[in-house]
């Protein structure tokens, strides 16, 4: 491997790792508010419960989470720093901001984890209220400097001075509000599905329908809608999100889709692998016309096709099916949602089947796998770009040596804390069962 | 003041900031570990109770100089980017390492001494790596090679120079927290614990300032520039050594005395007092150069009307998050239900 290819397979090897707390940072809060309110109103106990309970999941996460997110950071200057030489003069806000959203985050979760018994219940939803305010705009804010090498504003570059600086302008680049809206309902999404997955193995395993089953039960359906609903907000925003690549980015659409030829009834492919000698997708699934009014609304909308570009300026073709993987998740999520909630209200049935209960099970681990290959397709999409059209990736890479011990060493220790969580959730939580007889709280109160 | 003067205090503050703070946090750690069999003194649980809601805000601080220092100075952050890779991946590695098993060890009781190990010893390796950034900032550890730049981090190590910043910030970490330690214990009531604290501050007080003088004297061969300067702000040092003498007096006189406040709490304002008029010496001493001699802070500055709406940022961000502070502050840190539950 190059020193290039070694800095990128790093630095995407802790946002992957870190992709995964962080978006389930910025969903969990969503369902523990959520809980709280539903506890407030219908002072239904369990609800308490499953607030307790998440935030316990939480923390274990923020565990994790708060210092992968360091590393990132860190990690941006150290491997990056071509890169943060731009973003410091140009699109620095939205990090200077981002840190205050994440004080904000910090400070409410201490807070609400390690003060709730002193806490008056409005209080608690406040604490709650402003750690989910904290933790999506994090996400926003990060996201707004992904935006910005997608869709580069604010600043020119002049025999290789960065000139005509308007940070405001950097910070409201076009694609900003799309695509953090993307990442903002995506991660609420897979939050919501990862209770639902957690509840239906979790019923999966308990026999009798006991008080347990229906704790369970309340918080699958939970998971079920507010997911579905996420899913389905998801989706709109997607179609918005490949229209703007369409104008801003058309090399990056031409490659998710397998494009070649510029042409007006353009066919939607799916499936398939892009072969770049025949410069075109085998064994996809071919539908006419479709390509061309979903990126323009209308069937003669002319697409442009990767042979306008020189073929050194293409991106990786590979990443056709990374979009297709992610939109593939995204519509079953979808019905996934649905299934749940007609099955409930409209058919008004008490219990699901098997299968059903199985395709919730999964819900979960698919919706973050969906977050996987956006995020790596949205970054690979953009390659050999780190700021699209004005910056070589390979320009901005670090000049040290020794990048391939710290891969090593960095890989471990994901894979090792990796583990460690997963043990973790597993010895807290069989150490502290569903206390359904006693239902003011659990038996330990340490944090 | 120009904004490039205001840009680099405010930078310089964060640092402070989180140089004390993360001492606190780190001997907290480490002193924990000491104290893991000793369990009638209640040493460990109190600085566990210190440490569980106070690590993520330190934490946050990192961040904060990050940023500050790309966002502010980018020109400084292409070449201290380039030579910090090992030691900075380093540290965040192992405070990754720290952190997750510090919360993971308060969840699972069964592996809490294997845990807490890791939290100690971290917590004496991490300043250490730290503090290397400043005789790196100094000058004199960076060649040039082919065009790329790169740390001689062996010779930085094993450099007299190198070698007693290190000693500076272990013990540093050491008696700041061990003070702030014996503080708390005070006013939570734990007699036993703060025997222990006090013992440990009036120890380690007078390592901390032979260390600092090391640290001077060396400074002398290994960066003669800051040397001169600081001998500039000479008043400043003096002032810093009276803080030094005046907490740790306060540290030695019956604890049953009170003047205004109880007397480790006097003990630790002074030191801090002190620590920041060193900082502040040094710091001024630094100026012009952020990395010696090649960015200076006029060199490395940011775009000024990148500059001027960082400066909005800040002040609009510290207005909305100082309630929540100070709200912060009220629950864990006087908020007696808590001290001493």
């Amino acid at each position: 491997m190059d020193d290039l290819l070694l800095a990128r397979s790093l630095f995407g090897t802790t946002m992957a790792f870190h992709i995964i707390f962080a978006t389930l940072g910025v969903g969990l809060p969503l369902m523990i508010l959520i809980a709280e309110l539903l506890f407030q109103r219908t002072k239904d106990r369990d609800y308490a419960l499953m607030a307790k309970r998440w935030t316990k999941g939480q923390a274990i996460l923020l565990g994790v989470g708060i210092p992968t997110g360091t590393i990132a950071g860190v990690q941006l200057s150290l491997l990056w720093p071509g890169f943060m030489e731009v973003v410091g003069k140009v699109i620095s806000l939205p990090f200077q901001i981002e840190i205050f959203a994440f004080f904000l985050e910090a400070l409410f979760m201490s807070i609400y984890v390690y003060a709730a018994d002193r806490l008056s219940p409005r209080m608690r939803i406040v604490s709650v209220l402003l750690v989910l305010l904290g933790a999506t705009a994090s996400a926003v804010l990060i996201t707004n400097v992904h935006a910005f090498e997608g869709t580069p504003a604010g600043f020119r570059i002049e025999n290789g001075r960065i000139v005509d600086v308007d940070p405001w302008a950097a910070f409201f680049n076009p694609s900003f509000f799309v695509t953090a809206g993307h990442v903002t309902v995506s991660a609420y999404m897979t939050g919501a599905f990862a209770i639902a997955s957690v509840a239906a193995y979790k019923m999966l395993k308990e026999k009798a329908a006991g008080r347990a089953y229906q704790f369970h039960q309340k918080a699958l359906l939970m998971g079920l809608i507010v997911g579905g609903t996420f899913s389905l907000l998801t989706a709109l925003n997607g179609h918005e999100s490949a229209q703007y690549l369409h104008r801003y980015q058309p090399e990056k659409l031409a490659a998710a889709e397998g494009l070649f030829e510029t042409q007006p009834y353009a066919p939607l492919v799916i499936g398939g692998f892009t072969d770049p000698e025949t410069r075109e997708v085998k064994y996809g699934l071919e539908i006419p016309w479709l390509l061309s009014f979903l990126a323009g609304n209308r069937f003669d909308e002319v697409v442009v096709g990767l042979n306008d570009f020189p073929q050194e300026f293409w991106p990786p073709l590979f990443v056709h099916t990374l979009f297709n993987a992610m939109v593939g998740i995204g519509c079953l999520l979808i019905l996934v949602g649905f299934v749940g909630f007609a099955w409930k209200k409209m058919l008004k049935r008490d219990r699901f089947p098997r299968w059903a209960m199985w395709l919730f099970a999964a819900s979960g681990p698919l919706a973050m796998l969906g977050i996987e290959f956006g995020w790596i397709f949205a970054c690979t999409g953009r390659q050999p770009w780190v700021i699209y059209r004005t910056m070589l990736t390979a320009d901005a890479a670090t000049k040290s040596e020794g990048l391939g011990l710290l891969f090593v060493l960095f890989t471990g220790i994901y894979v090792l804390l990796g583990a460690a969580t997963v043990l973790v959730f597993r010895s807290y939580f069989r150490r502290h069962p569903l206390p359904l007889d006693n239902p003011t709280g659990e038996a330990s109160n340490n944090p | 003041m120009t904004d490039t003067v205001i840009a680099i205090t405010l930078l310089w503050i964060f640092v402070i900031i989180y140089s004390v703070a993360a001492s606190f946090d780190f001997g907290a750690g480490f002193w924990s570990m000491v104290y893991l069999n000793h369990k009638q003194t209640k040493a460990t649980s109190i600085a566990n109770r210190y440490l569980s809601p106070s690590w993520e805000v330190t934490n946050v601080f990192i961040v904060l100089i990050v940023v500050g220092l790309v966002s502010f100075f980018p020109g400084a952050t292409y070449k201290l980017g380039t030579v910090l890779l090992l030691p900075g991946s380093l540290v965040v590695l192992l405070i990754l390492l720290r952190s997750a098993f510090m919360i993971f060890s308060h969840l699972v009781n069964k592996y809490d001494k294997a845990l807490n190990i890791v939290s100690g010893v971290t917590g004496l390796i991490v300043p250490a790596l730290l503090i290397s950034v400043l005789p790196i900032t100094q000058g004199g550890f960076i060649e040039t090679a082919d065009g790329a730049e790169r740390l001689l981090l062996g010779d930085l190590i094993l450099s007299p120079h190198g070698l007693s910043y290190i000693g500076l910030a272990v013990s540093s970490t050491l008696f700041l927290s061990s003070l702030l330690l014996a503080d708390y214990s005070f006013v939570a009531n734990e007699q036993r614990a703060f025997a222990v604290y006090r013992r440990d501050a009036m120890l380690l007080g007078p390592l901390t300032l032979l260390m600092a003088v090391l640290t001077f004297v060396t400074m002398e061969h290994a960066a003669p520039w800051l040397y001169d300067n600081l001998w500039r702000y000479l008043p400043w040092l003096i002032a810093s050594a009276g803080c030094f003498f005046i907490g740790y007096t306060a540290l030695l006189l019956p604890q049953q005395k009170r003047f205004l406040v109880h007397l480790p709490r006097i003990a630790v304002i002074s030191i801090v007092v002190q620590y920041l008029l060193a900082s502040y010496a040094y710091g001024a001493a630094h100026l012009p150069y952020i990395v010696y001699p090649d960015v200076t802070i006029e060199s490395g500055f940011t775009h000024p009307n990148t500059f001027r709406a960082l400066f909005a940022s800040y002040l609009v961000g510290f207005a909305i998050l100082t309630p929540g502070f100070l709200y912060f502050w009220r629950l864990f840190m006087t908020d007696n239900r808590y001290l001493r539950q």
